[in-house]
């Protein structure tokens, strides 16, 4: 399986570290709803088909990236940063760097 | 009954030519309805159908099962057959299909080649090796087998492996549990499926569930690939499939993610490890099949996956466990590997419960450790089924233990699937 982190280029797997189902919404820290918390703790969608996850390229420029994989094949079909703005100060490093 | 299979009856039809066998399961097409239907014909989905007959008289059952009989994780997983854990929940529950194994291939007349030849928890570290010591207390406080072994005790009992003192990680001891060991796992499917079947299960292959039939919240039956069938109770067995079927009944999330698991398998050798074998310093188990090949298997991949195959980073790790322990293995082939998928509930232990909607039973989140669980799961499955309310070893396996704070975390990893 190969991720084409959108720093670094196309890697395997082996460099990266998988951070779990990327659906979850994390309530506002204050929130005393125990019922979403639990959700947000416990509760998967965990799909057969193309699925929202979370990995770090821990292996490499250590960024999250936002995949979309898809659960009975394992294609990927889009990978993003997690935070826009990390992916533009990213962008504009290798920018830089060219 | 008389049995089916015996010396005699061996020797009659070798002389007949073995033209006489009576299959061992019929191949019914589906009534329009039964009392239970359970979706899924694997090891749990069997021995559910078949304690239900024989402890409940509950004889007017379907077992659904989409592919043939057996073909997922019954006959995918690396056999081991232990009781060996921490919290009292798992431990008398787990303890309680330990007994069940012990008398099955009498109970089912069917030889599941229960092989009871111990497993080994090899210990790499003295705080590692105290913690083994506080589980062996716990195991024997609650009457189950356990003995700490030290590394002269541990190379007696396997020569081949390396305890030397400059190995990667040396061994420090062990905990063995001797009543631990391995079973044909096949004749484990085939065993219950025969059991079911004598007592009139219908077990009907190919047959996929597509969706429910719903009475407001009531399931009152499954829409197939071979028609409706209307039952008064519909249970679900499917494991790695938990997500997807429960999907079809609406219920949209799970407390469980779907992992895919690898094994292995290497050509067959002379008798080499006559027990099961675990290393304490990563995640790797193997045992010696009766053909001579070493089954053996280490962590799941580590991402949700429905694919029934695995990459090759796991693949490189469990050979370098393999070889830490047995650098004499290195030149032996892998014959083959495979994978499946594995339903990881939240906390490492299984889901067994009426419910979560009226007419529905539930039994899920085996993580990759159904396969010992095989007997007691259908057994105490069986039991909720039947009288609508939990044994008392299933008792504490409910599906609102997650957000009531009674979670069985007998690893102690938090809600993290790929950890357990």
């Amino acid at each position: 399986m190969l991720i084409t982190c959108p720093y670094c280029g196309p890697r395997g797997v082996i460099e990266f570290t998988y951070q779990g189902d990327g659906n979850r919404e994390r309530p506002d820290p204050a929130s005393q709803n125990f019922e979403a918390w639990n959700a947000y703790v416990y509760d998967r969608l965990n799909p057969a088909g193309d699925h929202n996850e979370i990995w770090q390229h821990s292996g490499g420029c250590r960024a999250h990236l936002r995949v979309v994989r898809n659960t009975l094949t394992h294609e990927i079909s889009s990978v993003a940063f997690v935070r826009g703005d990390h992916g533009s100060a990213a962008r504009r490093k290798a920018e830089d760097k060219a | 009954m008389m049995a089916e299979y015996s010396a005699f009856s061996l020797l009659a039809n070798a002389l007949k030519g073995n033209k006489d066998w009576k299959p061992a399961w019929r191949k019914p097409d589906p009534k329009a309805s039964y009392d239970v239907i359970i979706i899924g014909g694997g090891g749990h989905g069997l021995a559910t159908a078949y304690y239900l007959a024989k402890e409940h008289g509950i004889t007017n059952v379907a077992v659904l099962e989409k592919s043939w009989l057996g073909s997922g994780n019954v006959g995918r997983n690396t056999t081991a057959v232990r009781s060996n854990y921490l919290l009292p929940a798992n431990t008398r529950f787990y303890e309680h299909s330990m007994k069940l194994w012990e008398g099955l291939s009498h109970e089912l007349n069917y030889n599941v080649m229960f092989s009871q030849r111990g497993c080994l928890n090899l210990a790499h570290t003295p705080a590692q090796f105290d913690d083994y010591a506080r589980r062996g207390n716990a195991m024997r406080h609650l009457g189950v087998d356990a003995e700490l072994m030290t590394p002269a005790e541990i190379k007696r009992l396997i020569p081949a492996l390396d305890i030397s003192s400059d190995a990667r990680f040396p061994v420090v001891g062990g905990l063995m549990q001797r009543r631990a060991g391995t079973a044909r796992h096949d004749a484990v499917a085939w065993g219950y499926a025969r059991g079911a079947d004598r007592r009139g299960v219908d077990i009907i292959e190919n047959c996929e569930v597509t969706g429910f039939l719903r009475d407001g919240d009531r399931v009152t039956g499954v829409t197939t690939s071979r028609g409706d069938i209307r039952a008064r109770k519909v249970a679900v067995a499917v494991a790695g499939s938990t997500g997807r079927v429960m999907q079809l009944a609406g219920i949209a999330t799970m407390p469980i993610e779907s992992h895919v698991l690898q094994a292995f398998v290497t050509e067959s050798l002379k008798p080499f490890i006559d027990t099961v074998v675990t290393f304490g310093m990563g995640h790797f188990y193997m045992s010696q099949s009766d053909k001579g090949g070493l089954v053996y298997g280490g962590d799941i991949d580590g991402y949700n996956s429905y694919a029934q195959r695995g990459n090759l980073p796991i693949v490189d790790e469990v050979m370098s466990e393999m070889l830490a322990l047995f650098p004499g293995l290195a030149r032996v082939r892998m014959l083959r590997s495979w994978g499946g998928v594995c339903d990881m509930s939240m906390d490492g232990s299984p889901i067994i419960t009426a419910g979560p909607l009226p007419g529905m039973y539930l039994n899920c989140g085996w993580c990759y450790g159904g396969f010992k669980a095989t007997p007691a799961s259908g057994w105490t499955f069986a039991w909720t089924i039947a009288k609508d309310e939990p044994h008392e070893f299933n008792a504490p396996f409910t599906l609102d233990r997650f957000h009531r704070g009674l979670v069985i975390d007998d690893k102690g990893q938090g809600a993290n699937p790929r950890l357990h």
